[in-house]
């Protein structure tokens, strides 16, 4: 206490010397030129833009990756306690995470959910060239692997032997221990599946060039497309999620209508 | 048309009816058909919705028959491997069975192939519900006893063979799904101890899946299984007929009588109607939703399941105790492998099984009751009859949940092992808590019955006597609603009495602690005496 008291009272003294607005006047200046030196700095590099390198991309996802996602994966990407490293995740993971809304991660879970995607397509583009500058890793799938047009039959054989264990036959979804979950893959978009398949999100086995082969994922692709676009032709699914569901629906619905019918007949004429 | 017919009819008889009294006469003069119809016809049954539980089934049956057969024209029961050349994109040049192929051609390349699908799995699906809800209907009400002992367990053989029969239905296709199926089959068989590994390999014809089982079920399923059920409906239809339609409690009911409509014209119009309501019903739903997208399935293939790999509802149960039996089950004793974790679940399902069937016999021991009982019970009357039966439900609804323990877990956004534990816990404690809370909630209605006998209902009108003292006024009822709470048949405990040998036999004391047991906690029904006693006391 005394030692503080000590540095203070020269302070007090001093005070008088300056005028009381200086630091305001102080700060203002400084904000000013700061405000001026990041304006001719941005315009600088807008006027460069033709040769804008993935240097600069790279820089910015830098910039964005600090701001949003440091906080758990760490400054330099490389993994917190609450955080994996993303050093080697490559860009298909990054796009897989961000673009469908899983990452930034909302709250701690069994495991990140879908949610709006906080982020534009650009910022996650720079997002991925930043993480996939650090290291070598899978990137982005290209276009004519999404086509839709690859072998449904051959898809749907390879579907049924590598996913259907949690995603269901019919892509519905199911569950995983631990209040995991694969989820419903209707409405994933082409390029998102397959960036699951090779980067093996959350719970999900990474699926390898090895594995299954490029053409073999567009297969995949196709078949689950083909679900999406053709309705069962039996009717509404009822989900697709097999006998529960049908046995659930005929023990309400079927048998619910049957014994409402048999008061209706049975009932006495007023 | 028929001048010349009326003409000669004409000399006869005064009054003609024309083709159909030609046609009547006919037909009698050859068969004596009309003391047959008369008979029948002239058979009374009481009308009540819940009687008509167990003709959904009969119908539901007609209706699967009906399928069934169009099915058997175009479906082929063999597993040698084809390649599918149909018009499912998604499973073109796929290698499968030609079982499944069939399968696939009726459901796209065939006329009304998959709407005769579709009827033929959810008829057999509302065939086994329709059992289930009229046999808790006949549980319930006190139907099973004497002299309906035999029709019960007919009855309940009955939902036995339908549920063989919706399982090997539900195998031929021979896609994912059903072979999944079958793989939990064999791994159950695989799991008795010494013989099951036998019983297997005689059941698939050597390693499972093998190229047999297809074509040993499909026998089953369109020869032997129907042909038995169809004998067993017909004895248990001609039960119904030789005991007469047991009817619920009501004024001029009595053990003798039987209150309600003739076959002719009433019921048989009724129920023929029903028929074509009940086959309306079901058209619809085949038609407007899905079940069992074997196409989505794909070929059997022993490595692949789905998520979600499901039996139909009625087989439920049993996977659900598969589900349920905790880890670390299994002992290898004597060189080979006991497999505790099938072998409780299997047994617990018989025994459940066993009791079930021999209920009737149970409890006419209880009781010791010989007399012929035709009027239903109201199920508040027979107290612990509908607490077991409610600890019953319970414990099968609960393995019933469990089959969708993952569907649950999705659904509900719980954690499977969370649900699991659950259901473990509803399984073992649910029920004794069902039995409790049913028991009370029976003994209060019971004594709310009494309650109105004795003194009315409040009718919420508070008048002020002349000397300043307020009373409610109690509406009595009348006389016919009367007669249906107080006319129950009331059990006392029995009383332990030595036999010729002066002795007191353990099986006596068994019975005995049972009847205790039964029926220590009873509400006695409003007897004459006490009903006098509380008149001019309506206030």
């Amino acid at each position: 206490m005394t030692t503080i008291k000590k540095l203070k009272s020269p302070g007090g003294r001093k005070a008088g010397r300056r005028h009381p607005l200086s630091s305001v006047a102080l700060i203002a200046i400084g904000l000013l030129f700061t405000g001026g030196a990041y304006a001719a700095f941005s315009t600088s590099t807008a006027s460069a833009e033709t040769s804008a390198t993935s240097q600069q991309t790279i820089g910015e996802g830098k910039k964005l990756f600090a701001a949003n996602c440091a906080t758990c994966h760490g400054l330099a990407a490389q993994g917190t306690g609450s955080g994996p490293s993303l050093i080697g995740v490559g860009a298909a993971a990054v796009d897989f995470q961000v673009g469908t809304g899983r990452m930034p991660m909302q709250m701690n879970g069994p495991q990140a959910q879908k949610k709006a995607v906080q982020f534009t397509d650009e910022q996650i583009a720079t997002l991925a060239a930043y993480v996939s500058s650090l290291a070598p890793g899978p990137g982005l799938p290209e276009a004519n692997l999404l086509d839709e047009k690859g072998d449904a039959a051959n898809g749907a054989e390879l579907f049924r032997i590598n996913c259907a264990m949690c995603h269901n036959v019919a892509g519905a979804g199911g569950a995983l221990t631990e209040g995991k979950f694969a989820p419903s893959l209707e409405g994933v978009t082409s390029k998102h599946i397959y960036e699951a398949m090779v980067t093996g999100p959350q719970s999900m086995p990474v699926f390898n060039e090895m594995n299954i082969s490029p053409e073999s994922k567009r297969d995949i692709i196709t078949y689950l497309k083909y679900l999406e676009n053709n309705p069962s032709p039996g009717g509404y699914a009822l989900g697709s999620l097999g006998p529960v569901s049908e046995g659930l629906f005929l023990w309400i619905f079927g048998l619910g209508t049957i014994v409402a019918l048999t008061v209706w007949i049975t009932a006495r004429s007023n | 048309m028929s001048t010349t017919t009326t003409t000669t009819e004409l000399v006869e008889t005064k009054k003609s009816g024309g083709l159909t009294a030609v046609a009547a006469n006919y037909i009698d003069e050859r068969t004596s058909i009309s003391t047959a119809v008369k008979e029948l016809g002239r058979k009374i049954f009481p009308d009540h919705w819940s009687f008509l539980l167990g003709e959904v089934a009969l119908y539901s049956f007609v209706i699967i028959l009906l399928s069934g057969s169009f099915l058997t024209f175009f479906f082929s029961a063999s597993m040698a491997p084809v390649q599918y050349d149909g018009s499912y994109v998604p499973l073109k040049g796929v290698e499968m069975s030609a079982a499944m192929s069939s399968s696939l051609d009726i459901s796209f390349d065939i006329r009304g192939g998959l709407l005769m699908r579709q009827v033929h799995h959810w008829a057999a699906l509302l065939f086994v519900a329709a059992i289930g809800l009229h046999m808790l209907r006949i549980y319930f009400t006190g139907a099973f006893r004497k002299p309906r002992e035999l029709n019960w367990v007919i009855g309940f053989i009955l939902f036995i063979l339908a549920m063989a029969e919706g399982f090997t239905g539900y195998s031929l296709p021979d896609d994912l799904l059903s072979g999944n199926g079958l793989r939990i089959i064999d791994g159950m068989v695989k799991g008795i101890p010494l013989v099951g590994t036998w019983i297997s390999y005689l059941l698939f014809g050597g390693e499972f899946p093998g190229e047999a089982i297809v074509g040993r079920l499909y026998s089953l399923h369109i020869l032997l299984l129907p042909a038995i059920i169809v004998a067993l409906i017909a004895m248990h239809l001609l039960f119904v007929v030789v005991h007469k339609h047991t009817q619920y409690p009501g004024a001029g009911r009595t053990n003798q009588n039987v209150v309600g409509y003739p076959v002719l014209p009433v019921y048989a119009a009724k129920a023929g109607g029903f028929f074509f309501i009940v086959f309306g019903v079901v058209m619809l739903m085949a038609s407007l939703f899905t079940i069992n997208p074997i196409w989505n399935y794909g070929p059997y293939d022993p490595s692949p399941v789905s998520a979600g790999t499901q039996p139909d509802w009625y087989i439920g149960f049993a996977d659900g105790a598969l589900r349920l039996i905790p880890p670390g089950l299994e002992f290898v004793w004597l060189d080979r492998t006991f497999s505790f974790n099938i072998l409780i679940p299997l047994v617990s399902l018989g025994l459940f099984i066993l009791v079930v069937l021999i209920y009737p016999f149970i409890e006419a021991w209880v009781t010791g009751d010989k007399r012929e009982h035709h009027i239903l019970d109201r199920p508040r009357n027979a107290p612990t009859r509908t607490a077991i039966g409610a600890a019953g439900v319970t414990f099968y609804a609960a393995l019933w949940a469990t089959a969708s323990s993952d569907i649950i877990a999705t659904h509900f956004s719980v954690t499977m092992e969370g649900v699991i534990h659950t259901m473990q816990f509803l399984t073992i404690v649910g029920p004794f808590i069902a039995f409790f809370v049913a028991k009370r909630v029976c003994l209060a209605l019971q004594k709310k019955d009494r309650e109105i006998v004795l003194h009315g209902y409040e009718s919420g009108r508070i008048v002020r006597l002349p000397g300043g003292e307020y009373i409610e006024v109690h509406q009595p009822i009348d006389e016919y609603e009367r007669w249906k709470l107080v006319s129950y048949s009331d059990y006392k405990p029995l009383m332990i009495r030595p036999n010729a040998q002066g002795k007191i036999t353990t099986g006596q004391k068994l019975r005995a602690g049972m009847s205790r047991w039964f029926f220590e906690d009873r509400i006695e029904p409003v007897g004459n005496t006490e009903l006098e006693q509380s008149h001019g006391d309506h206030h």
